[in-house]
């Protein structure tokens, strides 16, 4: 990763143009052209720096919902439960914390009441408690990382 | 409001990701009959009403070498709280700030915020200057940096239903 990479990642996380030609605009704002920024987009990928180039949608606006759960897993099987998990499509992170509560992760589901119904089967499957905090408020930061 | 089927087509069009092709909203457009005008039109609308809250690259934090992730938590009175998570939303290293459901006894906190760094030392110091200078001493109180990644994808709010009604069309 080199300079015009990291200026890449630090100007494009947010504010992309919706216009015929999105890439030259953007280009033109980092003082590139269209096809560097390009070439420079899909070697980030392939490399994967970048998850990808696109939308973060608004679970509640767009029909859907999201939530943040925890287990408490037992040391000797947490491998196992993690692929119990992650096996559902509608769960987007997960990720080993530090706690009794040791694995913590977000559901994201099209519909609001797919969030219990997700939640019943990995209990049922992993025969562990699942405890679901969904959001009651959140406090607009706009997340990004600096390269 | 409210996305409608066309709406929820495109957006599960955009779901994984724009091409990264000249026109790209013109290539999201083609599979489902939009035409670029009629992408730019509806997605921009789609990003007025916050259905959309951002369009842009999104990074794999971990790559970029930020693996000192911390989740602080707090079981803030419920009359502070919102007050709370506003001024902790407006510190920079402060990358998520929400008020959640506590699940007492397991879970007594009921704020969170995420403090995304690259060294553990300077994530804590970053997070012992949240609590002094927001008087939060007196609150319990947890921090839990994360371990190991075992699933970072896009989440999915729209589109398998849509796939099915587009294969039913095809």
């Amino acid at each position: 990763m080199d300079a015009l990479d990291r200026h890449i990642i630090n100007g494009l996380q947010g504010g992309f143009p919706i216009s015929e030609r999105p890439y030259a605009e953007a280009a033109a704002d980092l003082g590139i052209e269209e096809a560097e920024l390009l070439d420079r987009l899909r070697r980030l990928t392939e490399d994967r720096l970048l998850s990808r180039f696109g939308p973060m949608y608004h679970a509640e606006r767009i029909g859907g919902a999201l939530t943040l759960a925890a287990m408490a897993v037992p040391e000797g099987r947490f491998e196992q439960v993690a692929e119990l998990v992650n096996a559902k499509p509608e769960v987007a992170h997960n990720y080993a914390r530090d706690h009794r509560l040791n694995m913590w992760f977000v559901l994201a589901t099209e519909k609001p009441e797919r969030i219990a119904e997700v939640i019943a089967d990995i209990e049922a499957e992993t025969g562990l408690a699942v405890h679901d905090m969904p959001k009651r408020q959140e406090f607009f930061v706009g997340l990004r990382f600096q390269a | 409001m409210i996305p409608d089927a066309t709406d929820r087509r495109l957006l599960a069009a955009l779901t994984d990701g724009l091409p990264l092709v000249s026109r790209p909203y013109a290539e999201i457009g083609a599979p489902i009959g939009l035409d670029e005008s009629q992408v730019i039109e509806r997605l921009t609308a789609l990003s007025e009403a916050g259905v959309i809250r951002r369009l842009g690259l999104i990074v794999r934090h971990h790559e970029l070498g930020y693996r000192a992730n911390a989740m602080a938590v707090w079981d803030a009175p419920d009359e502070r709280a919102d007050e709370l998570g506003r001024r902790l939303a407006a510190y920079p290293f402060v990358t998520l700030c929400y008020r959640r459901r506590r699940r007492p006894p397991s879970w007594p906190y009921n704020l969170f915020c995420m403090v995304h760094g690259k060294e553990r030392g300077v994530v804590r110091a970053q997070i012992a200057r949240l609590i002094e200078e927001n008087q939060l001493g007196e609150l319990p109180h947890e921090v839990l940096f994360s371990g190991k990644r075992y699933k970072q994808c896009g989440a999915r709010f729209v589109g398998r239903h849509e796939a099915e009604a587009g294969r039913r069309a095809g």
